[in-house]
């Protein structure tokens, strides 16, 4: 009987599971995958977890004991350490099995094997690849084939985000699923690349909005997490970019104007892409979702918010994610910030080069003032 | 940060440099940090950012500070703290010293731009006065510890500590390091304390390193417990930081995470950043020393805290040491801390009144003070 192994729909879920699923699945498990987050999914990571703890990680504890209660075999929980050359991912995701395991009662086994590609990234990929593989009772030809295949998968996931998909598209598009927000349409070949012909077209004849959703994966695309913030953005016809479908090169521009290099690869994505969109235009606002007490959003979010104000062209918002955060305050942030683009866009045709204030941005002092 | 200022000021001033020692941390440093700093950083970074604007006021030129590479904010710190500076007006220049180009000639270059000459003879010699008053430091530190719970004189060794500390901030040379640091201890040890036979608590205090040392970010916990009665044992001292961050040695570095997780493991399989790992090996360590109990003490938004806490836990309950975990920012008020602190006290005297054979019965040890 082939092994189970349950991958929670959380964390790098939203960047890796092309390549995950690829890999198991060519090891002969059955991969299954947690659902949507829903407010039960968080109900349950709130109590799991330490109160301190935020709010990604109280949803991957959710999904984790979903999965727990659906008798799979194994559950997936790598110790990602980095991804990359000197970067990280965050502290909390090098202690992620171990805190799993000290608040879950009654776990299956963990697949939690550490990555850590910061130095000789191949070899240590291949090396947890073999482990995973051990632990599974597969043989290291298997392996092989499954990492090669894995990586293929991967690719074109990677070529839909550059096409302008999110990343639930772009799984969804890959199992020739419809449109998963129930539009009907598939998204498959040539409807996906155009699939700015869906959005509604409220606004005839005005050229469409186009504002940049900033944020770790598991928090812009995650639906609860983001009380669904793309897709508001896009049924008040808004056409919405991520990082993920800039390419490399374009981020790696931006990161340049940093002073020293960022050590957290989200990071890095969020103020590479933030300077590129600052700096080139061709974005009409920003809005970055940061979660509350995340410690990379804190440093990364500062230095972005302040190249926003300073160069006063592209309006910024900053929305603060945790689990008391209510819809309705959202969508009243959104609407506003998106009332107040039309206005500045609708002043520009006009000719008014003005309007160039932020008023979506929180009100930081950035002045001298006593205390 | 605590008394790190005394071999950094020795160290600096021994180059030729004059020194702006900030104001010791106040209500005043903390608003000015919490203000100006982003809204989740952590609370060393915003008493740094408030130690810095004091310092700005009080006319300092530069600012040196440490870097890193992660995972932990910490390393990147100084450049969030200078755009932070910067939009405010002010005119500095701000040293990074940066691992692992070698924290030392990196500091050698940057002092040469500063005053102009210097010779590595000097350098060296600075460098190792600063480490001897670190060590001396710590020594009168552990004296405190363990006397300070017992005293008869309220308040007694730690102004006697006070004094020693004046002392090794003036001297000036290996000799008279040596020599304040001995008087100083024979002082603490004539100080009157109560007969060993009634056995002190001890407790544990780990968590992260700046709130552990910084004695206004921990509301000054240790001298509470002290008030209680109670005998501080620490693993953290300010040589640790200094190592950790100052003069890095990845040989010991190496070494010492070994050792390290072989004592976390089965809990901790990783080092997470800042003082995570420490945090869980050293319970498990304290717990195998008869401390009676453990308080975690960690910034608010502490990552590598928010794990360590997650796990403790278990390990409080495999090892029988209860554990009470603090998350301290801007808005925590001494008042809050002491009754936890006392509710804290009391359980562990509680338990430590049980009859030995009510061991194993004990009750399970759960999150209830948290
Ligand atoms: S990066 Fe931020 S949001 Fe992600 S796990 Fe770390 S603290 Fe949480
Ligand atoms: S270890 Fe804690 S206090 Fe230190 S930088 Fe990291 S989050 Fe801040």
């Amino acid at each position: 009987m082939p092994h189970k192994v349950g991958i929670p729909r959380a964390l790098v879920y939203y960047n890796y599971f092309p390549w995950w699923r690829g890999f198991f699945e060519a090891l002969e498990a059955e991969v299954v995958v947690s659902g949507e987050t829903t407010k039960q999914t968080l109900d349950h990571g709130v109590r799991l977890a330490v109160d301190e703890a935020c709010l990604p990680v109280k949803v991957f504890f959710g999904h984790v004991l979903e999965l727990s209660r659906q008798k799979v075999d194994f559950i997936f929980v790598p110790r990602i350490v980095s991804v990359e050359r000197k970067a990280f991912i965050c502290p909390k995701f090098m202690g992620l099995p171990d805190m799993v395991r000290n608040a879950i009662p009654d776990l299956p086994s963990l697949i939690d094997v550490t990555v850590d590609l910061r130095h000789r990234p191949k070899r240590r990929l291949w090396k947890a690849a073999r482990q995973v593989g051990r632990q599974l009772g597969a043989s290291p030809f298997r392996v092989i084939r499954a990492v090669f295949g894995a990586q293929k998968r991967q690719r074109v996931f990677q070529d839909l985000l550059v096409k302008q998909l999110t990343p639930p598209e772009a799984l969804a598009a890959m199992e020739g699923k419809s449109r998963p927000e129930g539009s009907g349409k598939a998204l498959s070949g040539k409807a996906a690349e155009n699939r700015d012909n869906w959005l509604p077209q409220e606004y005839p004849g005005a050229k469409r909005l186009k504002v940049a959703v900033l944020g770790h994966s598991y928090n812009i695309y995650d639906q609860l997490a983001s009380q669904n913030v793309i897709r508001r953005l896009r049924e008040m016809g808004v056409q919405v970019v991520t990082a993920d479908m800039l390419p490399a090169p374009l981020i790696r521009a931006g990161n340049q104007k940093l002073a020293k290099p960022l050590f957290w690869t989200f990071g890095k994505k969020i103020a590479g892409a933030a300077f590129h969109w600052l700096g080139n235009g061709g974005v009409d606002g920003i809005v970055h979702l940061v979660s509350f007490g995340c410690g990379p959003d804190s440093m990364v979010g500062e230095l972005v918010q302040r190249e926003a104000w300073r160069g006063k062209t592209t309006p910024f918002m900053l929305l603060t994610l945790d689990e008391h955060t209510g819809e309705s305050g959202i969508v009243t942030r959104l609407e506003a910030f998106v009332d107040m683009l039309r206005h500045r866009m609708s002043l520009k045709e006009k000719g008014h080069p003005g309007e160039q204030g932020n008023p979506g941005g929180e009100d930081k002092p950035l002045q001298k003032g006593g205390v | 940060m605590g008394t790190l200022y005394i071999p950094i000021k020795a160290l600096f001033e021994n180059l030729g440099l004059s020194v702006v020692i900030p104001p010791p941390p106040s209500k005043r440093t903390l608003a000015l940090g919490g203000r100006y700093a982003p809204e989740f950083a952590c609370l060393p970074m915003k008493l740094n950012i408030g130690n810095y604007l004091e310092a700005l006021e009080a006319g300092a030129e530069v600012i040196i500070m440490g870097g890193g590479t992660g995972p932990c904010r910490f390393g990147y710190y100084a450049q969030v703290q200078n755009e932070i500076l910067k939009d405010l007006g002010y005119q500095f220049e701000m040293i990074v010293l940066e691992p692992p180009q070698g924290h030392v000639l990196e500091l050698y270059r940057k002092i040469r731009e500063l005053v102009g000459s210097l010779s590595l003879r000097d350098l060296k010699y600075a460098i190792q006065l600063a480490w001897d008053k670190v060590l001396a430091i710590d020594r009168l530190q552990v004296e405190v510890h363990r006397l300070a719970g017992r005293e008869v004189e309220r308040g007694r060794v730690n102004r006697e500590f006070e004094a020693g500390l004046g002392a090794i901030d003036r001297a000036n040379s290996f000799a008279a390091i040596r020599q304040a640091a001995e008087e100083s201890l024979l002082k603490l040890k004539a100080v009157k304390v109560r007969p060993p036979a009634q056995k002190p608590l001890r407790v544990g205090i780990i968590g992260e390193i700046y709130m552990v040392l910084e004695p206004f970010a921990n509301l000054e916990v240790e001298k509470h417990l002290a008030e209680m009665g109670v005998e501080v044992v620490r693993k953290i001292f300010l040589g640790e930081w200094v190592r950790d961050h100052l003069f890095l040695n990845p040989f010991r570095l190496g070494r010492e995470r070994a050792r390290l997780l072989k004592l976390a493991r089965p809990y901790l399989g990783h080092f997470v950043g800042g003082h995570g790992l420490e945090t869980i090996a050293n319970t498990v360590e304290m717990a195998g020393e008869g401390v009676d109990g453990v308080i975690q003490i960690a910034p608010f938004t502490c990552m590598p805290e928010i794990v360590a806490e997650s796990i403790l836990p278990r390990v409080s309950q495999d090892h029988g040491i209860p554990s009470l975990t603090l998350y301290l920012d801007e808005q925590s008020g001494e008042a809050g801390l002491l009754t936890r602190l006392e509710a804290f006290v009391d359980l562990l005297r509680r338990r430590n009144l049980a009859p030995l054979n009510a061991n194993l019965h004990r009750a399970p040890i759960d999150r209830q003070f948290h």
